[in-house]
């Protein structure tokens, strides 16, 4: 087990490595390169520039600049915003936590609604609902997101005015139901495309699962069905749903972009798109970079967990 | 349990075998329908806007926001007075040129890569299988707008951006296929000969796995739509005026109350189309695979 | 009803399987006496884990249809129909009056659990103790079976045990609430022959111990000598001879139980005497395909087109305690 997290570990230590590499020259093909910001600045002399070209060391050869960027990067150097002057990594952190929030909320909800039609889908195989929620899934996978973010304000803030259509929160209010409030549309239309996909995984687990010898021997013993159904299939079936878990996460990031863009929410994916509008390059590479490693953060922290549930490679 | 017909081993009816695969298609029913789908939404957009009395681009002030059957505009007009019909199958023809092209580069780099990297599993395999896992790394929005703010937008460069972010996938299952395929005994037999290395991986290889190629080529005409619309509609895509499903809904946010319609008509299209793509690529799948099971 | 029905703990009548239209087994019966132990044998595919999983109730009910009735005498003894239970009152006897061991060991333990709880859960369900006690009756439940180590063992995984220390933790699981009927389904098959000799005698050992009754499924005669009292041979999802097993190996009446009897590995007769195995040749029918006739006249070599092809033979009484399955026995016993 040990070898396995070590070569694990290792692994996403190259991939970093390549994620900074693409990050990096991602940069240097952005209009006007790293110089970009200073470009922006009225009264700025070519002579100036020259000068901070220099200091910034864009006249070394690329491998040598890289490397510069690089050890930056890793200190937590990430430049400043050109819009306000702030460290990227002080800006992106401000945003995180309305991210966050989102993607676990939806998550939860999308898990539990995934497992719950995933699992019937399997023990009532082709029935008429696990034939309605396949196509349903199907159809869940195929609707842009910030379309089913749209037709939800239309019906329940325009319409039905239930919901508020945007926001995290009204200023001045403050209470735990305001938040709730403006938290369900959002959750919601996150939580569509990985309801779609948990629940498709999940019901091929569990097919997996149900017909397995141990299954028998559950019921052998004389089971309640809902004992075997969540001990001795439920409990296999999500092991292999960790990985899933891991594997869904950039689907998810996207996701976020485009629903707190429909919704108002002042998260990363708002703040993305705010800064590629400002063209504010510093804060838009430090967010694609910060999302690629919240990614590789996630893969590995699933594979890791994975190791620790599954007790057959737990005790190798 | 259709247990007879399947059991004989494809390789014995080579003839057989792509009739088998067609009936097992049309058993797929909502794969058919899919077809039909795209077919009509194809000849649609094709046909539609050349039998219309309004252009796309005809403004018509006096009759703006005019609700679906509620006037001459059938499915109603914008905040321009411009016929959504007619704006919605000429955004039709950028969108699906856009999915299809888009689908086409790629596959094609997918399907290179992962020749590439199966072919020759040294270092270079190892390298090109890593580029891809850092590549799938990003998250598919953040790098479409990134690379989409770096060019200037074009139909060319919004398309060629598209297919940069998606051919990972048939990477991956290329490369899979050809690892697997170099255990048995064709390309084997083929280098025995002295036959090339492109011949081999062009003439020995790729034929014989062309089938999860194209379910995965598929599924990307799907993605690729689904991208546009998502960067279209996020601004950095096909640019006004030109007309595409993605950017039809661009303002649409703003006249929810007043133009419902401008909102919700665009994404129902988008949504059939790529549901069709979906249901075709999932058809595809059982029908050339059939020992697949139907889910995930 | 010619079966003697005196004392009988278990009395199966008429069961049949179907999948779809398809026949698995047909009007199977039998009967097993409290402590005796009960084989069935058969080639592979002739319906006998069918047979055990019916009477278990544990064949998925959307897959097949199952009819007949088996007959377990309860304590009391009145006698219930296994078959026309509820599922929740045979998931009570289920573990409890009756427990089955499989064939397949490396498979039929869940990897998740550990050995201990995947004991304790039947004790918890059917004895009503609580998970502390429940885990110290399993420890003792592992030592009977003779796993050394029990207490260490019990929280291994399965995949940390070898083929033979789990099926003694599967026998652990089964006998965990004393069942008064074991259905053994082939437990020694996927096993080394040491071990499989080793398994037999715990099993042996446990039912001289607890006086449960068991049947012990097989595809091999050779095992049936050492441990059977009684037994049934299956053919092509029938019944085709049943006896007890002195009468059976010494007389067998169906040209089926002998060419089986010709085809059991004996080490002895094979290093003695050189004489090398007699496989019946040919194989147990698709059951979407019997023949018509006896279901084994392609295989038999005693087969005549009358009355062989035409009509499938009844099971008949050779003797008081005989039934057999052939319409010319009596002719090819003289
Ligand atoms: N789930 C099932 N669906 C269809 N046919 C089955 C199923 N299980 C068993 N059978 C059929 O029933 C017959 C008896 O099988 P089985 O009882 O497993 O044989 P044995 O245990 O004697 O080797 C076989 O022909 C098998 O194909
Ligand atoms: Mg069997």
């Amino acid at each position: 087990m040990t070898r396995f997290v070590l070569h694990r570990i290792g692994q996403s230590l190259l991939l970093l490595l390549l994620v900074s590499m693409i990050g990096f020259a991602l940069l240097h093909l952005a209009p006007g390169g790293p110089l970009a910001q200073f470009a922006l600045t009225p009264g700025m002399s070519q002579e100036a520039m020259q000068r901070i070209a220099h200091q910034m060391g864009l006249d070394q050869p690329l491998p040598a600049q890289y490397w510069q960027w690089l050890r930056r990067l890793l200190v937590g150097d990430w430049g400043r915003s050109y819009r306000d002057s702030q460290p990227v990594l002080w800006v992106i952190g401000s945003h995180l936590g309305a991210t966050l929030e989102l993607m676990a909320s939806s998550t939860l909800l999308a898990m539990i609604l995934g497992t719950g039609v995933g699992v019937l889908g399997a023990i009532r195989r082709y029935s008429l609902a696990d034939y309605a929620a396949m196509v349903g899934a199907m159809v869940a996978l195929s609707i842009p997101t910030f379309w089913f973010g749209l037709v939800m304000i239309y019906v329940f803030s325009v319409r039905l005015a239930w919901l508020p259509a945007g926001n995290i929160a009204t200023a001045g209010d403050g209470s735990l139901l305001d938040y709730a409030r403006h938290l369900i549309q959002p959750c919601v239309v996150l939580a569509l495309v990985t309801v779609a996909t948990w629940s498709r995984y999940m019901r091929a687990s569990m097919l997996e699962v149900i017909n397995q010898d141990y299954v028998r021997t559950a019921r052998a013993k004389g089971l309640r069905q809902l004992q075997v159904l969540v001990h001795h299939s439920l409990r296999n079936a999500l092991l292999p749903m960790i990985t899933v878990a891991g594997v869904q996460l950039p689907i998810l990031l996207s996701g976020a972009l485009v629903t707190e863009t429909v919704f108002t929410w002042p998260g990363m994916g708002r703040l993305f798109l705010d800064s590629l509008g400002y063209r504010d390059y510093p804060v838009v590479m430090g967010l694609l970079i910060f999302s690629a490693i919240l990614v590789l953060a996630g893969n590995l922290i699933a594979d890791l967990l994975y190791v620790v549930a599954d007790p057959r490679i737990r005790l190798t | 349990m259709s247990g007879t017909v399947a059991d004989i081993p494809a390789a014995s009816f080579p003839p057989a075998r792509s009739t088998r695969a067609a009936t097992r298609f049309l058993r797929h029913r909502l794969a058919v329908a899919g077809v039909v789908v795209v077919v009509l939404l194809i000849a649609a957009c094709a046909i539609g806007p050349m039998l219309s009395p309004y252009g796309p681009l005809t403004i018509d002030l006096r009759r703006r926001f005019q609700a679906p059957l509620a006037g001459p505009h059938w499915l109603g007009s914008d905040q321009l007075g411009r016929d959504l019909l007619v704006r919605l199958l000429m955004a039709g023809r950028i969108s699906l040129t856009v999915g299809f092209v888009a689908m086409g580069i790629s596959t094609a780099v997918g399907v290179l890569v992962g020749l590439l990297a199966g072919f020759y599993r040294g270092w270079i395999g190892t390298a090109l299988m890593r580029l891809v896992d850092a590549v799938l790394c990003f998250p598919s929005i953040f790098l479409l707008l990134t690379l989409a703010a770096l060019v200037s937008p074009s139909l060319a460069t919004i398309t060629l951006i598209i297919a940069l972010t998606a051919w990972m996938e048939v990477a991956r299952v290329v490369q899979g296929q050809v690892i697997a395929l170099r255990e048995r005994d064709f390309a084997v037999a083929a280098e025995a000969i002295g036959a090339s290395d492109g011949y081999i991986m062009l003439r020995e290889l790729l034929p014989n796995i062309m089938a999860p190629i194209i379910v995965a080529a598929t599924l990307n005409v799907a993605r690729a739509i689904l991208a546009e619309s998502y960067i279209s509609y996020l601004g950095y895509g096909i640019q006004p005026p030109t007309a595409s499903w993605g950017n039809m809904l661009n303002n649409a946010q703003e006249y929810l109350e007043s133009a419902p319609w401008l909102a919700l008509l665009p994404g129902a299209v988008i949504t059939l189309a790529v549901t069709s793509f979906n249901f075709i690529g999932d058809g595809l799948r059982d029908a050339l695979d059939p020992r697949g099971d139907r889910s995930a | 009803m010619p079966l003697s029905e005196t004392g009988d703990l278990l009395r199966v009548e008429g069961l049949t399987v179907r999948f779809g239209a398809v026949p698995a087994i047909e009007d199977v019966s039998f009967a097993l006496r409290p402590g005796e132990t009960l084989a069935i044998v058969g080639e592979s595919s002739s319906g006998k884990s069918v047979t055990a999983l019916a009477l278990m109730r544990l064949l998925d009910p959307r897959a097949c249809s199952v009819s007949g009735r088996a007959l377990l005498r309860g304590p009391d003894g009145r006698e219930t129909d296994l078959l026309a239970l509820p599922e929740r009152a045979m998931a009570d006897l289920r573990g409890r009056a009756l427990g089955m061991i499989f064939q397949e060991p490396m498979t039929s333990l869940n990897p998740v659990h550990t050995v201990g709880r995947q004991i304790s859960e039947s004790l918890i369900r059917h004895e009503r103790l609580s998970p502390r006690a429940a885990a110290a009756r399993a420890v003792d439940l592992l030592a009977e079976v003779g796993i050394p180590e029990p207490a260490r063992r019990a929280s291994a995984f399965p995949h940390q045990l070898s083929g033979g220390m789990r099926q003694r933790a599967t026998i652990a699981i089964a006998l965990a609430c004393r069942p008064r009927i074991l259905i053994a389904d082939e437990p020694t098959t996927a096993l080394d022959v040491t071990i499989q000799a080793q398994i037999l005698d715990l099993l042996h050992r446990l039912q001289q111990e607890t006086g449960m009754a068991v049947v012990f499924i097989t595809h091999n005669l050779g095992v049936v000598a050492e441990i059977a009292d009684r037994v049934v041979v299956m053919y092509a999802g029938q019944v085709v001879e049943d006896a007890p097993v002195a009468a059976l190996l010494e007389h067998p009446a169906m040209p089926y139980t002998a060419g089986l009897m010709r085809s059991v590995p004996r080490l002895d007769a094979a290093l003695h005497t050189g004489r090398r195995l007699l496989a019946i040749p040919g194989n147990v029918p698709d059951p979407r395909q019997r023949p018509a006739g006896c279901t084994f006249h392609p295989r038999c070599g005693h087969a005549r087109p009358d009355p062989c092809l035409r009509a499938r033979p009844a099971l008949e009484w050779a003797a008081p305690d005989h039934r057999v399955r052939c319409a010319r026995w009596q002719e090819i016993a003289a």
